[in-house]
C-alpha cells in the first residue's frame, strides 16, 4: 500500500496528492511517467510525474477528475492509502544546455512541465514558460513556475486571467521574435497539436509528452502505441517524449477516445452507487 | 453431468499385457455449449478413483523414458507408483522435490510433446496421462489443506535477485531458496506468477491455483516485491550494490509483435497481451464490477495459430463474440497444442485456414470495420521446415468485424536490457546467455526463459530457472559452472553431432 501524506484542491475538478513511494522516488526524473491502481477491483492508470522529492520519498501528481477511477482517487485525502504505484516509468527528459528554451503547459499539463523546466533551468538555459488554462480557475502552478522560469507568460481562454487568448498566441510572438533553440509543449492533445503546427512553420524543435491509454506501461501490451513519423512506436518504451513534429496527433486523440462509453458506464454507477463498490456488482 | 472425453484404446491388443489393459481414462469437462459461456475451467480433474487407475496403467519402467522428456525431470514413475497406492500426499511431497509449479503444469505443459511422447506405453497404445495424474496430486493437496514443504538446506548468507515471478523466475527462486540463499523476486506488475496470470485465461489456469503456487515458493522464504521494474524502478547494478550477490534475469517475452499492415492502429485493434492482460490481470471480463473496460465486439477476428491465438479466441467467445480465427498456414502447421485447437473448435471458434490479413478498413470515427484477407496456397518448405504460404492472386475478400486481436508474437523488451551495461544481447535483443549455465556477458548476471529464447513454454522457462539456480549456487560457492562431468557429456555429445554431420 502507499500513503497519501497530502492533497489539495486546486477546483473541483483538479487536485495534487503527494504520495509516499520511496523506490519510486529514489530513481524519478523530470519527464517520466507512474502507474497507480486504487484498490483491488481497479484500472491501471497512467500519470506523468508532476514533482518529486527524493529525501521524502515522496513523487507528487497532479490529476483532472475526469473518469470513475480519478473521480474516486479524488476522494482519497491524507492518511489514505492506494494499491499500487509503479514507476518511474518511460524514458526521462533529455537535459541539456541548449540556450533559450520555451515551456509551455496546459491545463493539468503544466504540472509535469514543472520538472522538466526546473531541470533545464538548472542546466543552465534560459526558461521562457507558458502557463495556459480555459479560465483562471483551472490555472496551476504560476507560482511554482515562475520560480524556475526567467520569464512567465500566463493565458486563459476566457481573459479571466493574463493575457486573453490561446497558448498558440505567444508562442507565435516569441518564434516571430527568434533566439528560440527548443520548446516543450505538454497539455490536452488538442493543446498540444496546434502548438506543433504553430512551432513547425519557425522549425524550432518541439518536444511533446503523450497521455494514451495504457495497461501496464512496460511495454507489455501496445495499448499506448502512436504513429511518429509513420512509425508506430510505444508510448511506454519510447516515449513519453516525442519530436512534435512527428507525431500523428489525430490518431493519438482517437485512440484516447476508445473507452468513452464504457468510462460513462463506469463512472455513471459509480455516481449512481454513492461509490459503494457492493452495489455494481 | 459433465461430458468425458474418452480417449481412444490402442488398437491392438499386446501379446503379453503385464498388467491387464486398459484405456488412458477420460477427463471430466465443463460440456461446450457451457464452458463457452462462463470463465470456468474447461478441464475438471481426475478424482480419486480414476487417478488410481490411470495410475496403474503405468509400466513402472525401469528405465524410464518419460523422465528424459520432462524438461526440470520429474521421477515420474515414483509419484505416479504412490497415486496408484493411495498415498496422495507422499505423491505431491515426490513432485514437489523437482517442481515448484505442479498444479500449473499439470495443466498448461505440453505434455503430448514431453513425458508423454516418450511414454513406452505410448507405443502400442494412448501414453499414460502424466499430465492429468501431475494435475491430480496438487490439486488433492490443495482440497486436503495440506501443504507439503520440501527440507531447506541451513542459510548460506548469500542473497540473490530475481527479475520476474513468472515459471523461471519463480522456479529458480524455489530453488534457490531450498538450497539455504536469501532470495527476493522483483515483479513489475502488482501480482506474481508473470504470463501465467496476465495471458493464460482463468478457464485454462485459474487464477487461485497460480497464487496457490506462489503463496508456496513464499513459505519456501522467498520475498516477493510487488510493483518493482527493474531497468526503471532499480536498475540492475544497483540490485547488486544492494547486496544480491548473484541476480538472475527471467523478465519475460516483452513486446507485441505486430504485421505492419494498413488499420492495425485502428480503435478496435488490440495485440493479443493487451487483450488478455486486461482480460486476465484486469478482470475487464467483469466490467463494471471491476473497472478496467475491454471492447468485447459482436464479431471478431483473431490474427494467428499459436496457443496465445487459441487463449484470445476463446476469451472472445466467452465474452459474447462470434469469432474468426485467421491463420495463413494450413492446420497441420498450427503451433498451437492439438488439445487447445480441439477444445477451440468444439466451442465453436470458426476456423479461416490458409487466409492471410492484408489490411483493416476503419470507419469515419476510426474504429475497425472490416478485414481485408487472401487465400494462400502451401509451396516449398521454408527455413522452419514448414510449407511456406503463397498469396493466390486475386482472393482478396473482405469480413465485416469490430474487433480484431493481433496474435502472431513477440519481440525482446528493451526496457531492463537497453538500461543494464554490459550485458551481450542478439540481433533480436535477447539476451545472450550460454546454453548450459545460463550465464551472461555480465558478472554474476544469469538470464533464462523467454527473455533469453524468444517466446516459448511455461516449462522450458522453468527448466531454465532450475539451471540458473545450479549454476548461481556454484557460482557463489566458487566453484566451477560446470562440473568435470557435464562438460564431458557436452563434448561427447558435441563430437557426436560432428561425426553425424561429417558422415552425412
Amino acid at each position: 500500500m502507499y500513503k497519501i501524506l497530502d492533497k489539495v484542491d486546486y477546483s473541483d475538478d483538479v487536485y495534487m496528492q503527494v504520495i509516499e513511494a520511496p523506490a519510486v522516488a529514489a530513481a524519478a526524473q523530470p519527464g517520466q511517467f507512474i502507474v497507480l491502481r486504487i484498490h483491488e477491483e481497479g484500472e491501471r492508470i497512467p500519470l506523468t510525474i508532476a514533482d518529486f522529492d527524493r529525501e521524502a520519498g515522496t513523487i507528487t501528481i497532479v490529476v483532472q477528475a475526469v473518469g470513475k477511477s480519478t473521480r474516486h482517487l479524488q476522494k482519497l485525502g491524507k492518511g489514505d492509502s492506494i494499491a499500487n504505484f509503479i514507476g518511474p516509468l518511460g524514458l526521462p527528459s533529455e537535459i541539456e544546455k541548449v540556450g533559450t528554451v520555451i515551456c509551455a503547459g496546459g491545463g493539468v499539463g503544466v504540472a509535469p512541465v514543472y520538472p522538466i523546466a526546473r531541470a533545464l533551468k538548472e542546466a543552465g538555459n534560459k526558461v521562457i514558460s507558458i502557463v495556459a488554462a480555459r479560465n483562471e480557475s483551472l490555472l496551476l502552478w504560476e507560482d511554482k513556475m515562475r520560480e524556475v522560469s526567467d520569464e512567465l507568460i500566463v493565458t486563459t481562454d476566457d481573459g479571466s486571467c493574463g493575457r486573453h487568448c490561446l497558448v498558440t498566441e505567444p508562442l507565435k510572438e516569441l518564434c516571430e521574435a527568434g533566439g528560440i533553440d527548443l520548446i516543450y509543449a505538454i497539455g490536452p492533445g488538442i493543446m498540444m497539436k496546434f502548438c506543433c503546427k504553430t512551432t513547425k512553420e519557425y522549425g524550432v524543435k518541439t518536444i511533446v509528452s503523450l497521455n494514451s491509454i495504457m495497461v501496464d506501461g512496460t511495454g507489455m501490451c501496445g495499448a499506448c502505441r502512436v504513429s511518429v513519423g509513420g512509425e508506430t512506436k510505444f508510448v511506454c518504451v519510447d516515449g513519453p517524449e516525442f519530436d512534435g513534429h512527428q507525431v500523428d496527433f489525430d490518431l493519438l486523440m482517437s485512440r484516447q477516445r476508445q473507452y468513452l462509453s464504457q468510462e460513462k458506464e463506469s463512472l455513471d454507477l459509480y455516481v449512481e452507487c454513492g461509490g459503494d463498490k457492493r452495489c455494481m456488482t | 453431468m459433465h461430458d468425458v472425453n474418452t480417449d481412444k484404446p490402442g488398437d491392438k491388443p499386446e501379446k503379453k499385457p503385464k498388467r491387464p489393459k486398459l484405456p488412458r481414462t477420460g477427463i471430466p469437462e465443463q460440456p461446450a455449449k457451457q464452458r463457452a459461456t462462463n470463465f470456468d475451467e474447461v478441464t475438471l480433474g481426475y478424482n480419486e478413483d480414476m487417478a488410481k487407475l490411470e495410475a496403474s496403467r503405468c509400466l513402472q519402467c525401469k528405465k524410464p523414458k518419460c523422465v528424459l522428456g520432462c524438461p526440470v525431470g520429474i521421477d515420474i514413475p515414483a509419484f505416479i507408483k504412490l497415486i496408484e497406492d493411495g498415498d496422495s500426499a507422499a505423491a505431491i511431497a515426490k513432485l514437489k522435490e523437482t517442481t515448484s509449479f505442479p498444479a500449473v503444469c499439470g495443466r498448461v505443459c505440453p505434455q503430448e510433446e514431453q513425458c508423454e511422447l516418450h511414454c513406452i506405453l505410448g507405443r502400442k497404445q494412448e501414453p499414460v496421462a502424466i499430465g492429468r495424474l501431475e494435475r491430480y496430486a496438487a490439486d488433492w493437496e490443495f482440497a486436503n489443506g495440506s501443504s507439503s514443504k520440501p527440507e531447506i538446506a541451513a542459510s548460506k548468507g548469500k542473497s540473490v535477485g530475481v527479475v520476474g515471478s513468472g515459471p523461471a523466475g519463480v522456479t529458480c527462486a524455489g530453488e534457490l531458496a531450498k538450497m539455504g540463499y536469501d532470495v527476493t523476486i522483483y515483479e513489475a506488475l502488482h501480482k506474481p506468477g508473470g504470463v501465467l496470470v496476465y495471458g493464460i485465461p482463468e478457464f485454462r489456469l485459474p487464477k487461485a491455483i497460480v497464487q496457490r503456487e506462489c503463496d508456496y515458493v513464499e513459505s519456501l522464504g522467498v520475498e516477493i516485491k510487488l510493483d518493482y521494474v527493474i531497468g526503471r524502478t532499480l536498475t540492475v547494478d544497483q540490485m547488486m550494490e544492494k547486496g544480491h550477490e548473484a541476480v538472475f534475469l527471467a523478465n519475460g517475452a516483452g513486446l507485441p509483435s505486430f504485421m505492419n499492415i494498413p488499420g492495425e492502429n485502428l480503435n478496435g485493434v488490440y495485440s493479443a497481451n493487451e487483450f488478455l492482460t486486461r482480460s486476465n490481470l484486469m478482470k475487464a471480463y467483469r466490467f463494471p464490477e471491476y473497472d478496467t473496460p475491454i471492447k468485447v465486439g459482436k464479431k471478431v477476428a483473431v490474427i494467428g495459430g499459436g496457443n496465445v491465438a487459441m487463449d484470445s479466441a476463446r476469451t472472445a467467445l466467452r465474452l459474447g463474440a462470434e469469432v474468426h480465427l485467421i491463420y495463413r498456414r494450413s492446420r497441420e502447421e498450427m503451433p498451437a497444442r492439438a488439445e487447445e485447437v480441439h477444445h477451440a473448435e468444439e466451442e465453436g471458434i470458426i476456423f479461416n485456414l490458409l487466409t492471410n490479413p492484408t489490411q483493416i478498413i476503419g470507419d469515419n470515427e476510426g474504429w475497425v470495420e472490416e478485414i481485408e484477407v487472401v487465400d494462400m496456397e502451401l509451396g516449398e518448405p521454408d527455413a522452419s521446415g514448414r510449407r511456406r504460404p503463397v498469396t493466390v492472386d486475386g482472393s482478396e475478400r473482405r469480413i465485416p468485424v469490430d474487433v480484431v486481436i493481433v496474435s502472431v508474437g513477440t519481440r525482446a523488451n528493451p526496457l531492463l536490457t537497453k538500461s543494464t551495461s554490459g550485458l551481450d544481447l542478439n540481433k533480436w535483443g535477447n539476451i545472450v546467455a550460454d546454453e548450459h549455465t545460463l550465464l551472461t556477458s555480465k558478472e554474476g548476471v544469469f538470464a533464462g526463459g523467454d527473455i533469453v529464447t524468444g517466446a516459448a513454454t511455461v516449462i522450458l522457462a522453468m527448466g531454465a530457472g532450475k539451471t540458473a539456480a545450479r549454476s548461481i549456487d556454484r557460482y557463489l560457492q566458487g566453484e566451477p559452472l560446470l562440473t568435470a562431468e557435464e562438460e564431458e557429456a557436452i563434448y561427447t555429445a558435441e563430437e557426436k553431432a560432428a561425426e553425424k554431420a561429417a558422415a552425412k
